[in-house]
């Protein structure tokens, strides 16, 4: 065709340079993750260094659980509902998750919620979770499209009732059964259930071996529902894939670590600036890996700096509602 | 060919597509014209699978698109949207390489490159193709959502107002390109314009839509007429020849 005028004198063909590279931008990122490991597992041992080792590997795996759910299902929910500000979290789905918990509680007593085989107890509350969620969100996000103010509204009134929902039911528990809860419910990172543990990256590790193969099918999701069905998308069924995944790995993340409400936030929105790409091969991954860092360095400086025995989630949480207000007004200033 | 029988369409009480029988997809390039509001874009989202019909049915080639897998249609039907926007950061390489998803699901092939390369080309994107789309002018970013839907490579293909934004020269242009997809890839384009001249000049067919339902189907000369255009647009439109050419007068 003709010369266009307005073009750049050259087309930019040449490779960008190698930091602009996702595969490069990666590659630091997991570098400085193994370094952050090897560093909050081999200093500062208080006593034997096996025992220590042993306890502290426990807890890098967690994080590794932990920040995998969240940052997959992060980025993922932000891809199937076209924005970049809500959260599964922000929309009350670990706040349902504890609320399933304690509602078993409340009804059965403390006595048959320990009398349970814990797998058994674990998969019902999964089943409950999905079935809910995909409901809820296949009614919330399946129709025509809503005004995302609209949906960060209801996302914030759903999550503020389940969690004064759960509250209000946990206060009439005798204190027997809110002990046995809590237990349940609030492992800290850095004493994990074995089995907890093991079995929430199974399902994290599930939740995964459904995304992964989809990786490609997500990046045409960015173009918005009308394009990704013109390009041969089956929208319903993907999403409603999506998020039975999303749901599997939030239980999951919840059940070990308790909610966190503006950690995924965090992570996703880091990713994105720092990915370089816009393709979830890319992004999934930064998200995971700046959930290792964000957890291990938060641990590290907590620990080793301030040696504070605290939670860390607590402080995840005052950083990322910072965070999620700055977004916020920033969205609404456009 | 691209069918539809008796289809409706009602938004609230308001019928958009009222009982519409239309057979689409003839050889060469068919414009769909007819006034804002008269059903056009949602006609296209009928045939595209993006609204559900109150009645009637839409095949594309014989296969019923209710029972036909999407992916399937995908590789014989492209549309080009009325408002395209994305909130990801891609740049126009990006795009044009969705186009071929129905083919390749997302791995490249060699062939699926080449397809990438002829329309960048064609659209006359070489020295953009790095850019991000939120970094290009209204009708550059045009041209790389018409290069997508070139590059999907399908026997249909419908796009809404793809003059939208664009120059004099890239109007002339894109419609040139039209042609081409028609005469030398067998391709079946429907379009919409609003410049009726555009679609006289370029089109074999006209069909005209108003209040949902076709009001004038007919070769394009045919359509050239005070009395038909004042049927469709109820305004004056005073028609005439240059060159042996039927040409509208409607600026004023
Ligand atoms: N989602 C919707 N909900 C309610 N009404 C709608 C919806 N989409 C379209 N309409 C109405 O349907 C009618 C036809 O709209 P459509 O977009 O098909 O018109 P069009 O012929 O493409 O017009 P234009 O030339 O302005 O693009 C309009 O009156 C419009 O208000
Ligand atoms: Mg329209």
């Amino acid at each position: 065709m003709l010369a266009d005028p307005a073009a750049p004198a050259r087309s930019p063909r040449t490779r960008p340079a190698s930091w602009a590279r996702p595969g490069v931008r990666l590659a630091v990122l997991g570098a400085v993750v193994l370094v952050l490991v090897a560093v909050y597992l081999f200093t500062g041992v208080p006593g034997r260094l096996a025992f220590a080792l042993e306890i502290r590997s426990l807890t890098v795996v967690a994080m590794l659980v932990v920040s995998t759910a969240v940052g997959v299902s992060t980025v993922v929910f932000h891809t199937i509902t076209q924005n970049r500000i809500l959260t599964p979290s922000i929309m009350g789905f670990d706040a349902f998750y504890v609320l399933i918990s304690t509602v078993i509680v409340f009804v059965s007593g403390s006595a048959a919620f320990l009398a349970f085989d814990e797998i058994t107890l674990w998969f019902v509350q999964v089943v409950v979770m999905v079935a809910f969620s995909a409901l809820l969100f296949g009614w919330l996000f399946g129709g025509k499209r809503r005004s995302i103010h609209l949906m960060l509204l209801v996302g914030i009134v759903l999550g503020t009732f389940f969690r004064s929902f759960t509250e209000w039911m946990q206060r009439m528990l005798d204190p027997l059964d809110f002990q046995v809860l809590s237990d349940a419910m609030f492992a800290s990172l850095t004493r994990p259930d074995e089995t907890l543990l093991v079995l929430s990256a199974v399902l994290v590790a599930l939740g995964c071996a459904a995304v992964v193969p989809l990786r490609r099918t997500l990046d045409v999701l960015t173009l918005g529902e009308p394009a990704a069905v013109g390009l041969g998308v089956d929208h319903r069924r993907v999403v409603m894939a999506l998020f039975a995944a999303v749901s599997v790995m939030i239980a999951a993340s919840t059940a070990l670590v308790g909610p966190i409400l503006f950690f995924g936030l965090i992570v996703a929105n880091l990713a994105y600036s720092y990915a370089g790409s816009f393709r979830h091969a890319w992004t999934m991954p930064t998200a995971v890996l700046l959930g290792m860092v964000c957890l291990l360095g938060g641990q590290l400086v907590l620990e080793r700096v301030f040696g504070y025995g605290g939670t860390l989630s607590t402080v995840i949480d005052f950083a990322g509602g910072l965070f999620f207000l700055y977004l916020v007004l920033r969205k609404g200033a456009r | 060919m691209i069918a539809l029988e008796n289809v409706t369409k009602r938004y609230g009480g308001q019928t958009v597509v009222d009982d519409v029988s239309l057979t689409l997809g003839g050889e060469g390039v068919t414009a769909l014209i007819g006034p804002n509001g008269a059903g056009k874009t949602t006609l296209f989202s009928l045939v595209g699978r993006l609204v559900r019909p109150d009645a009637g049915r839409v095949t594309i080639g014989g296969l019923d698109i209710t029972t036909t897998p999407s992916a399937e249609l995908a590789k014989s039907l492209a549309v080009l949207r009325q408002e395209n926007h994305v909130a990801a950061r891609l740049t126009v390489h990006d795009l044009v390489e969705f186009g071929r998803f129905p083919h390749s699901r997302g791995r490249l092939t060699v062939e699926d490159r080449a397809h990438i390369e002829q329309a960048i080309d064609y659209l006359d994107l070489d020295a953009y193709r790095h850019r991000f789309l939120d970094e290009l002018s209204g009708g550059q970013r045009q041209r790389a959502f018409i290069a997508m839907v070139l590059a999907q490579d399908t026997r249909y293909v419908l796009l809404d107002e793809p003059l939208n934004n664009l120059d004099l020269r890239h109007m002339t242009e894109i419609m040139r390109l039209v042609r081409r997809m028609a005469d030398d890839l067998g391709k079946r384009v429907v379009t919409v314009l609003h410049d009726i001249n555009f679609a006289a000049t370029w089109s074999d067919r006209i069909v005209a839509m108003r209040d949902g339902s076709v009001v004038a189907d007919a070769p394009a000369r045919e359509i050239m007429r005070p009395e038909v255009l004042r049927a469709v647009y109820d305004t004056d439109v005073d028609v005439r020849e240059i060159d042996g050419k039927p040409v509208a007068l409607y600026y004023g």
